[in-house]
C-alpha cells in the first residue's frame, strides 16, 4: 500500500528557518527509510507565498490567484510517499520522524493513496 | 523542476463520494491531453478521506497519534499530482483547463514547486 | 488508550524493527531459531507493557535490551543452552552489556546483509529460501506467505522449520561470504528476490490483492539490498528492472482480463514515478562496472519506458542491448526477443531470418510466442497463408484463454 504523508505546519513553525543540524537529523531519518526500502519520494514544498491557487466553479471560468494566501492556518510544508504493508506500519515509520528535535510542535497527516480496487 | 498540485478536499470527497464514470472519463481525457502536450505527469491520485487518515503530533517531546476525522483541520487534501515541467506558469496554464468544475462543481487546487537540486546548489 | 498503544499499532512497530533485531541477535547467539524466539519474547513483552507505560522513545533499543534480558533468563534456567552457547562460541558477556558493541549504522547494516545471505544460502531449496527471506527480511507472517503462494500455512511453517534445521546442520557460518564466494552468493539473493517479484507479476487478472503485494515486497527487498551492497551493479540493475516492469501493472490487462502486449499498451497508464525510480537505479548500476543481465534487461525495459508512443521506440538500441545480453546469458528466449527487435529495427525479413533459425530449438517447441512472432513477421512480408498457419499453431499452444482467442482471430479462425 502506498501512503502520502503531508507535513502540516502552522505559519510560525513554517517560517522558522531550518538549521544545519535539523537538516542532518531529518536526513538521517530519511536514510533509515531508504535503507528499509520503504521510501518512494520525499520533498519540501516552496513557500505558498510563491504558490498559485486555482478555483473552479461549474459554469464559471477558473480563477487564478498567486500567493501569499493570508488565511492559511496550516501550510503543507512537505511530503513523503512511502510503501508499507498497512496503515499501522506507515504510522510506525512516521512516528520516528525527528520533528521534536527541530520544532516546538509539528503535525503530519498520513493518508492512504486510493487504488483501482477502491473504485469497485 | 517538479511541482505538486494539491487538490483540496470538498464535502463530496470527504464523504467518500466517488466521481461518476463520466467524471472519471473527463479526468482521463484531461490526463491524456497533458501527456500529449508534453507535460510529464509523474504520479497522482486520490487520497482516502481524512476520516480514515492518521495524524501524528509532535509536541514537547511527546508523540501523539490521532485517528481521523480531524475536527480542527483547516486544509484538507483530497488528491495530488506530481508534475515535471519547465516552469510554474506551464503547470498553471495546463491545470486551469482541468475539468474539476464539470466533475465536482467546486474545486480548489494549489500549485507548489518542490525544493530540488537547483535550490541546494 | 490512545491510538498509539493499540495492539495492531504495537505489532506494526515490532514488525518494522524485527529484521534489524533478528539480525543482531543472530550475530550474538549464532542460532537463527533462538534469535527469532528471543525476538518474539521481546515482542510479547512490548505488547504487554507499552499499553501501560507508553511506547518508548527508542523502540529498537528497548526491544534489544528486553531480548538480551530474556537470553540471560534462558541461560540461567537451561544448562544445556549454556553448553550450546559455548560450543557455538557465543560471547556471553554481550548479554550483560548495555547497548550493543556493534552499535552504529555499519554494525546494523552488516547484520541485515548477513541475514540476507543466510536466508538465501544455496544449501536451501528455492522454496525454503523464498519462505525464509520473506519471513526474516520481508517481515511477513507465516500466514501472509502462505496466502501469497496459495499453500496451507502449515506447509510454510514446516518449510521454515526445516530450513533453519538445514542451516544449523550444515554449520553455515553467520558471516558475510568471502570474496571468492560473494558473486555466486549475491546471485542467489538476486534470484530469490526476482522469483518473488515474478510470482506476483505473473498473477493473472482477477487475482487477489495479496499477489500484487508480492511485487511490492520484492521491490522493498531489492531496494534494501541495493542500499546494503551499493557497489554491486546487479543489485541496482534488479531494482531498475522490477521498478520498470511494475510500472506497467495497470496497463497489462484489458477490461476482460485479456493480456495486452507491451506494444499495444496504453502508455498513459504506465506509472511514471516508478519509471523515474527505475531509471535512477539504472544510472546507479552504470556507475559500478559492466552491466550484467539484470541491468541489461532493465536497459531494454527503459528503452520502452522512454518512448511515449510505441512508434518512437529506439529499436536499434534494443538490438544492441540484446546482443550484449545474448553474450552474457545466451538462451533461446533471449534470441527470440532479439529477433523481434531486429525485425522492428531492420525490417521483417531480417527478423524472419533469425526466427527461422530458431524453429527447431527444443526449448521453444511448446512456447506459443515462437509461432506467434513468426506469424507476425510472415504477415509483414506478405506471406499471408503461412502466417495464418503459424497463428493457428500458436493458438493451440497458448495456455491463456484470452490469448488463445486473440491468436485464433489473427489466424482467421472463428
Amino acid at each position: 500500500m502506498r501512503f502520502i504523508v503531508l507535513v502540516q505546519h502552522t505559519p510560525d513553525v513554517y517560517d522558522s528557518k531550518p538549521r544545519e543540524a535539523d537538516l542532518a537529523v531529518m536526513g538521517a531519518f530519511n536514510d533509515e527509510m531508504v535503507k528499509a526500502g520503504v521510501m518512494l519520494d520525499a520533498a519540501g514544498l516552496v513557500s505558498p507565498a510563491k504558490g498559485t491557487r486555482i478555483d473552479f466553479s461549474r459554469g464559471a471560468k477558473p480563477r487564478v490567484t498567486d500567493g501569499p494566501f493570508t488565511e492559511a492556518k496550516e501550510i503543507v510544508a512537505g511530503f513523503w510517499l512511502i510503501e508499507a504493508k498497512s496503515q499501522e506500519e506507515a504510522v510506525a515509520w512516521m512516528r520516528r520522524a525527528p520533528f521534536d528535535k527541530m520544532h516546538d510542535h509539528a503535525a503530519i497527516e498520513i493518508r492512504r493513496l486510493m487504488v483501482d480496487e477502491d473504485f469497485e | 523542476m517538479r511541482f505538486m498540485v494539491l487538490v483540496k478536499a470538498t464535502k463530496n470527497s470527504e464523504a467518500g463520494k466517488m466521481p461518476t464514470p463520466e467524471g472519471l472519463a473527463l479526468m482521463d481525457d484531461f490526463n491524456q491531453e497533458l501527456i500529449k502536450g508534453g507535460l510529464t505527469v509523474l504520479d497522482g491520485g486520490g487520497l482516502v478521506p481524512s476520516s480514515k487518515g492518521t495524524r501524528i503530533k509532535f509536541s514537547g517531546g511527546k508523540t501523539t497519534v490521532v485517528d481521523g476525522p480531524f475536527t480542527e483541520a483547516k486544509e484538507l487534501v483530497a488528491g495530488y499530482c506530481l508534475i515535471e515541467a519547465t516552469s510554474q506558469d506551464e503547470v498553471v496554464d495546463w491545470m486551469r483547463r482541468a475539468p474539476f468544475g464539470k466533475i465536482d462543481g467546486e474545486a480548489e487546487v494549489e500549485i507548489r514547486r518542490l525544493f530540488g537540486a537547483e535550490d541546494f546548489a | 488508550m490512545s491510538a498509539s498503544e493499540t495492539h495492531s499499532a504495537i505489532e506494526a512497530i515490532c514488525r518494522i524493527e524485527s529484521t534489524k533485531l533478528i539480525g543482531a541477535l543472530t550475530r550474538m547467539v549464532r542460532d537463527l531459531d533462538l534469535a527469532e524466539e528471543l525476538a518474539q519474547d521481546a515482542f510479547v513483552e512490548a505488547l504487554e507493557q507499552w499499553p501501560v507505560s507508553g511506547v518508548p522513545r527508542n523502540t529498537g533499543a528497548w526491544l534489544m535490551t528486553t531480548a538480551k534480558r530474556r537470553a540471560i533468563d534462558r541461560l540461567r534456567r537451561n544448562a544445556r543452552l549454556q553448553q550450546k552457547y559455548e560450543t557455538l562460541g557465543v560471547d556471553l558477556a554481550v548479554f550483560s552489556s548495555d547497548g550493543d558493541p556493534a552499535d552504529g549504522a555499519d554494525g546494523i547494516e552488516d547484520d541485515v546483509l548477513r541475514l540476507m545471505f543466510i536466508a538465501c544460502h544455496p544449501v536451501l531449496s528455492r522454496e525454503a529460501r523464498v519462505a525464509l527471506t520473506l519471513r526474516l527480511l520481508g517481515g511477513l507472517t507465516t500466514a501472509e506467505i502462505a496466502q501469497a503462494f496459495l499453500v496451507p500455512e502449515a506447509t510454510i511453517a514446516q518449510r521454515i522449520v526445516r530450513a533453519k534445521r538445514t542451516l544449523a546442520a550444515a554449520h553455515v557460518p553467520f558471516e558475510v561470504p568471502n570474496p571468492e564466494e560473494r558473486n555466486a552468493r549475491l546471485a542467489s539473493i538476486l534470484e530469490i528476490i526476482y522469483l518473488i517479484f515474478n510470482e506476483g507479476y505473473a498473477a493473472t487478472a482477477g487475482s487477489t490483492w495479496v499477489r500484487a503485494d508480492l511485487c511490492a515486497d520484492a521491490l522493498r527487498l531489492g531496494r534494501m539490498l541495493a542500499e546494503l551492497a551499493p557497489s554491486e551493479c546487479e543489485a541496482h540493475g534488479l531494482v531498475a528492472l522490477m521498478e520498470i516492469q511494475a510500472s506497467r501493472f495497470r496497463a497489462r490487462t484489458g477490461a476482460n482480463g485479456e493480456p495486452i502486449l507491451l506494444l499495444d499498451q496504453d502508455r498513459s497508464r504506465w506509472d511514471r514515478a516508478s519509471i523515474r525510480r527505475g531509471i535512477a537505479a539504472l544510472e546507479r548500476a552504470e556507475l559500478h562496472g559492466t552491466l550484467g543481465p539484470y541491468a541489461l534487461q532493465a536497459s531494454i525495459a527503459a528503452c520502452h519506458a522512454r518512448a511515449f508512443r510505441a512508434e518512437e521506440t529506439d529499436w536499434m538500441r534494443i538490438v544492441a542491448l540484446y546482443d550484449a545480453l545474448a553474450e552474457l546469458q545466451p538462451s533461446p528466449i533471449v534470441e527470440l526477443n532479439r529477433a523481434v527487435a531486429v525485425g522492428m529495427a531492420y525490417g521483417p525479413a531480417a527478423g524472419l531470418e533469425l526466427v527461422d533459425a530458431l524453429r527447431d530449438v527444443p526449448a521453444l517447441q511448446s512456447y506459443h510466442l515462437l509461432p506467434s512472432v513468426r506469424g507476425d513477421l510472415l504477415r509483414k512480408v506478405g506471406r499471408e497463408q503461412e502466417a495464418r498457419t503459424e497463428f493457428a499453431r500458436a493458438a493451440a499452444l497458448a495456455k491463456n484463454t484470452r490469448e488463445r482467442e486473440l491468436l485464433r482471430k489473427r489466424a482467421g479462425l472463428r
